[in-house]
This record gives structure tokens, sequence and C-alpha cells, in this order.
């Protein structure tokens, strides 16, 4: 299989007047084409940050520092200043004008909550039609509104509704014309930070059936951003496991859920609800994940850990690969 | 022992029109938040309140701390009818039912102490001298779990974590020995690494105080491990109540049967069979005529439109409002 995107030793960090928070720590991911990764982690663990910087939307003041985002092209794209040549490319290095380019047509993000993320002031059709014309100039509106129209008739809308304004739509119905939107211009790649965390059980499946029947449809490669392991466990083929800002472990969905390796996957796996299995007694991790601003030595986990070393305080542990297939960094692999 | 028992309680709360329409129409249009509920709650019991958002749950909570005053019907606590007591009366059953609301950060005061926080109850309620109040908090604050409790007395939100936050939240409501106390969303907020920590919290608090509970929870996952009971809410009406055990491996009313398909199992290897219920919850200013969720059930039948299925016992404690038992 190609992969699509190649992510290598990718650091992010705030700048901010108590210090700088290193958000995404020395990150190292590969996606493959067509399959859907699970970013997971608590809050505050830098998923967010890792997807928005695949889009080059760090807000501020936030910064890419080190790091290479390596992304497949198929074919030309863009022209004079806008201009990207097919093959791999690196994100981080692209100009503004180009990053324009690439962003909605090669790949796509869908923010966290629809509720803010749609302008009241603007009706449907114009949040199409501005999206679609910022790609193509020469298309007329009534084409772009046409458009429109079949992508929410897809996602079960009403093509009438395109006249109206997002304070008409449920909470359901705008994170599906956040996700027609996201698909307007048929992307390769579809980042979804939380897609459904604000939503009821029963419209969080829907929404989960209904990206799983589009992404078989455009032949998308995912990255679903969430908190929410039993969402992941359904719906992804592998899952990257983040702490404070670290890459814990990265392995199949089958894998990380029957074998993790990764104390941290282990405990967190042990704190979630399962309503199929009431005889399971929760626990929980003690503590809390560190500041940023005043990260510890070594292992970002050491001090919640069970099986802390004398190591672990000391050096950071590498990314290796595990037995398991994926790749996991902890001391307890390292022969160390 | 029936420690609460809500008998045919309604909440409507009339929806806000501008001067010109009030002119001009004829009446008032309601939202049907709570529409004519039934239950009770035994002594010592956890029961689970759930349903999607605008089912009635939260509307269904304040009612039984009477938070609100219901439009119609009776909330009687201890055998003492609750549903139209007001001023002093009120604050006194108060001292015996409490609340947690659903946001810590929100709920909590920014510019008030942890120790305030917590003592207000006291002081409103005119219990102690300052020193007595003082040391009531910080046994409290021990009891929650946040030692030693000097530490946390004079600081201020800002500076405690979101389970810390939770557990002052809770500490609030402990504080004048409550025997019944409705918590809504307890964990909806926290990271799941420490979800566990706060439902074992509550649960100690339970065992120690001898609490009963109405834990009003979206999220079925974790109702299962912590409610002994559980009622499950649609649109303004209760459509099934039940032991945890029977209703998560058997629901009998078809929302409930989508509704538990619904919930994200995590283990991959349980593939579901979704079931889940097409389209959206209803407006509840204008519900559906007969039974409320014949619109978006795939067993309705003729007589589903027209006539509204009664809460009724299908054995085992198990009630269920539909017409197909």
């Amino acid at each position: 299989m190609v992969d699509i995107l190649k992510i290598n030793n990718l650091t992010v960090e705030y700048y901010t007047r108590r210090g700088t928070a290193r958000a995404v720590d020395r990150v190292f991911l590969n996606l493959e084409e067509n399959k859907t990764l699970g970013l997971a982690g608590e809050s505050g663990c830098g998923k967010s940050t890792l997807g928005r910087s695949i889009m080059r939307i760090v807000q501020y003041p936030g910064r890419i520092v080190e790091g290479e985002i390596l992304f497949n092209i198929k074919e030309d794209i863009g022209s004079n200043k806008r201009m990207i040549g097919r093959g791999e490319v690196n994100i981080v290095e692209l100009s503004e004008e180009q990053m324009r380019t690439l962003r909605g047509k090669e790949m796509a993000y869908i923010f966290q909550d629809p509720m803010t993320s749609l302008n009241p002031m603007l009706s449907i059709g114009q949040h199409f039609t501005q999206l679609i014309e910022a790609h193509d100039s020469n298309i007329e509106e009534e084409a772009a509104l046409e458009r429109g129209q079949e992508i929410l008739d897809s996602l079960g809308i009403l093509p009438e509704r395109i006249t109206d304004y997002p304070h008409q739509f449920s909470g359901g119905m705008r994170q599906r014309v956040m996700i027609g939107l996201g698909l307007a211009l048929r992307p390769k790649l579809l980042i979804s930070d939380e897609p459904t965390t604000s939503l009821d059980v029963v419209v969080e499946a829907q929404i989960l059936e209904e990206m799983a029947e589009l992404k078989e449809k455009f032949n998308l490669t995912m990255i679903l951003i969430t908190h929410n392991l039993g969402v992941l466990a359904q719906t992804a083929d592998n899952i990257a496991i983040m702490y404070a800002g670290r890459l814990m472990e990265v392995a199949a969905t089958d894998v990380l859920f029957g074998d993790p390796q990764h104390p941290y996957t282990q405990e967190l796996l042990k704190s979630v609800p399962d309503v199929s299995k009431p005889e399971k007694k929760l626990s929980w991790i003690p503590g809390a994940p560190p500041d940023l601003l005043d990260p510890p030595q070594g292992c970002m986990f050491h001090l919640r850990c069970p099986y802390v070393m004398e190591i672990c305080g000391e050096v950071v542990p590498p990314l290796t690969s595990s037995k398991t297939g994926g790749t996991v960094a902890c001391h307890l692999y390292t022969g160390g | 022992m029936k420690l609460v028992e809500v008998k045919d309680v309604k909440k409507y709360f009339p929806v806000q029109r501008g001067f010109l329409e009030s002119l001009m129409s004829k009446e008032t249009d309601f939202i049907r938040a709570v529409d004519g509920i039934s239950f009770d709650i035994e002594k010592g019991e956890v029961i689970g309140l759930a349903g999607e958002s605008g089912s009635g749950k939260t509307t269904t909570g304040r009612l039984c701390v009477r938070l609100v005053r219901p439009t119609e019907g009776q909330i009687v606590f201890d055998g003492m009818d609750i549903s139209t007591l007001r001023g002093k009366d009120l604050r006194e059953i108060r001292r015996r039912i409490q609340f947690t609301f659903q946001d810590p950060t929100s709920s909590l005061n920014p510019r008030m102490t942890i120790g305030d926080a917590i003592g207000d109850a006291l002081r409103l309620q005119e219990i102690g001298t300052e020193d007595e109040r003082r040391e009531r908090v910080e046994e409290v604050l021990e009891r929650v779990g946040l030692s030693p409790p000097e530490t946390f007395y004079d600081r201020l939100p800002h500076q405690l974590s979101g389970g810390q936050k939770q557990r002052v939240v809770f500490g609030r409501a402990m504080i004048l020995n409550p025997e019944f106390v409705v918590t809504d969303e307890p964990v909806a907020m926290v990271d799941v690494s420490i979800k566990a920590q706060i439902l074992e919290l509550m649960m100690d608090l339970k065992k120690e105080y001898g609490l009963t509970y109405l834990f009003i929870s979206h999220d079925l996952a974790t109702s299962r491990h912590v409610c002994d009971r559980i009622g499950i809410m649609y649109l303004g009406k209760i459509v099934e109540v039940g032991d945890k055990d029977s209703i998560y491996e058997d629901p009998l009313h078809p929302y409930a049967v989508g509704l538990i398909s619904a919930i994200p199992v995590p283990d991959p290897k349980i593939k579901k069979a979704k079931a889940v219920p097409r389209g959206e919850i209803p407006s509840p200013i204008d519900p559906p005529s007969g039974c409320r969720f014949h619109p978006r059930c795939p067993k309705a039948f003729e007589k589903c439109p027209l006539e509204e299925p009664v809460l009724k016992d299908v054995g085992n404690g198990r009630l269920v409002a539909c017409h197909l038992y």
C-alpha cells in the first residue's frame, strides 16, 4: 500500500507568556491510503494540534518548529504561484499560497464544534459557493450551488434547505453540513476533529455510519481525532495513542485493544466504561497529565506509570517496533 | 421504602414571543419538557435517567429537587408533598435534597474560594459558628479527596483541575448531609482516565452516608456501571424503566433498543448490528400524536399515531410504554 502521508520528527510549540509548551513532541506517523487512523488521548495531549499541523492551521501562538510532513499528491494542482507538482511534497515548506490550493482540494478538516464552526451570517449555500469559488474562480454561482445541493442530498439533507442559515439546523444536521463542506472538493484526506463529541449517541451512530459510507464512495483516507475509544474501536483501522505531546503507541485497532503494549494504553483501556461488559471493574490512572510548560524529564508518563523504573525519569524512551506489529515508546521494550 | 415518588408530573415552559406576535396570536406555545411522568425512587438505590438531549431528563432532575415547580402533578419526598412548597419550608427540605450541576467549571463562582463555596450552604442555613463551619468544610474537603484541606480551602476554582472541581461540587452537595442527591452528568466533562475515580467517590459517599442518587447521564455506558435501575426518556415521557441488566441485555421499547445499539463499544471484536433510529428527536412544542416515537419507530402500526401508550408493568418491575406489550 502507498503511504499518503508521512510525518517525521514533527514538533510543534506554543509560545506563551509563561513559557514554551511543546504540544507535539517528535512525532513519527505513516498513513496508508484508504485507511482510517484514530488519534486518541486525553484533553491537552496534542491530538488536535497534530491534526491541525497537517493542514498548517496551528493557531497563534503555536508554530511548527521542526520536522517534515510529506504528503503524496497524485497530479499537478493549482497554477502560477499556487502550483504544486505531483509526488511527495513537504507541507511544512510550502508557501501560504500553495497551502490554499491544497486545503479543501487535497485535504479537508472538520472542526470540533459544529455549533460555532459555521458562519451564522451566511446561508449554507453561501458557505458552499465561497468554498468552491475560492478554488475555481471560473465557476458560475449556479453550478456551485448545484454541487452544494447534490452534496447535501447525499447526506440526507433536503436540497431546498441550501438557502437556510446555520441556526435553522439541529446539531446533527450542522455536523452533516460541515462534513459536506469538507467533502465538496473531493479531497483525498479528511481530518475530523471530534466529529461527534457534542452529539447524542443516536445521532453519533448515524453520522459515523454515513462517514463510513462516504469514505468508501470517495476513496477517502481519514484521520479521526477523538477521546472516545469506543468510537475508534468501531471505526478505525489503526490507532495512535498520544500523551502529553508524545506518541505512546501505534497499532492496528484489534491489536491495540486486544494486546496493548504501552502501560498508558493499558491503563487507559481499563478506565473506559464498556456497556457490553457490566462486570468490568473500572479503574483510573492516579495523578494528572504533566504541565507542558514544565514537563518532567524522561518519559512523560513515568509519574503515573505502575511499572516505572529508574531509567524512565531520566531518558526519553524512543519509538521502537513492538511485537504486535506497531510501534511503542516505553523502556519496558527497549531492554533498558 | 420509597424515598421519592413522582406522580404524573408535567412541566411546561412558555415559549418567548415578540411583542407583536403576542398581540396577534391567540395562545402561547409551550415547550413540553416533561409531559406526565411517574416513577418511584427507593431509598438507597441509584436510579439512572437516560435519553437524548431534549428528552427532559435534566428538567426531571430539577423538578425532583424543586429547582423548578411542576406545572401539574405531585412530587413526594419521604411522605411529604414538596411540589408546592415555598419559602422557609422549601429551604428546610433542601437540607435533605441536593443537586450537582453539569459543568463544574461554570457552576463554581470564579471569585469565591473553594472553602467559601462549600461552606455557603451552611451559612445560608445558619448552621454553626464561623469556626465550626470552617471545621466542617475541612472535614468535607478531606472526605472528597482534596487533602490536606488547609491547602485547598483558600484556593480559587481556576487553580484546580477538572477532576478536582468535580470533587468540590460533590463536597458542596455533601456539606448538609443530604439523603437524596440528583447528579446531572457528573463525569461528562472529566477525562476518561479519571472518570472512574469520580464515580468511585460517588459510590463511597453513597455507602458512607446512605445516599440515594438520581443519576442523569446521556452516557449509557457509564450508567451501566453505576446504576441499579435505569429509566429511558424520550421527548418528555418515560418509555421504559427496569433494572439495569434487563434494560441493557433485553430492551423492550423500540426506542430503547435503538438507543442501546447506538452506544459505541470499546471492543473491536464486537460489531453490533445497528438498529439506530432514523431521523431526529422532534420538537417538544408540538410533539407527534399518540406514541411520540411512532414517526421514527420501525415497528409502528395503525394504533401508534392514534393512542398514547401508558407505562405498563410487564413483570419483574419492568415498565414499558409501548403498544407492542
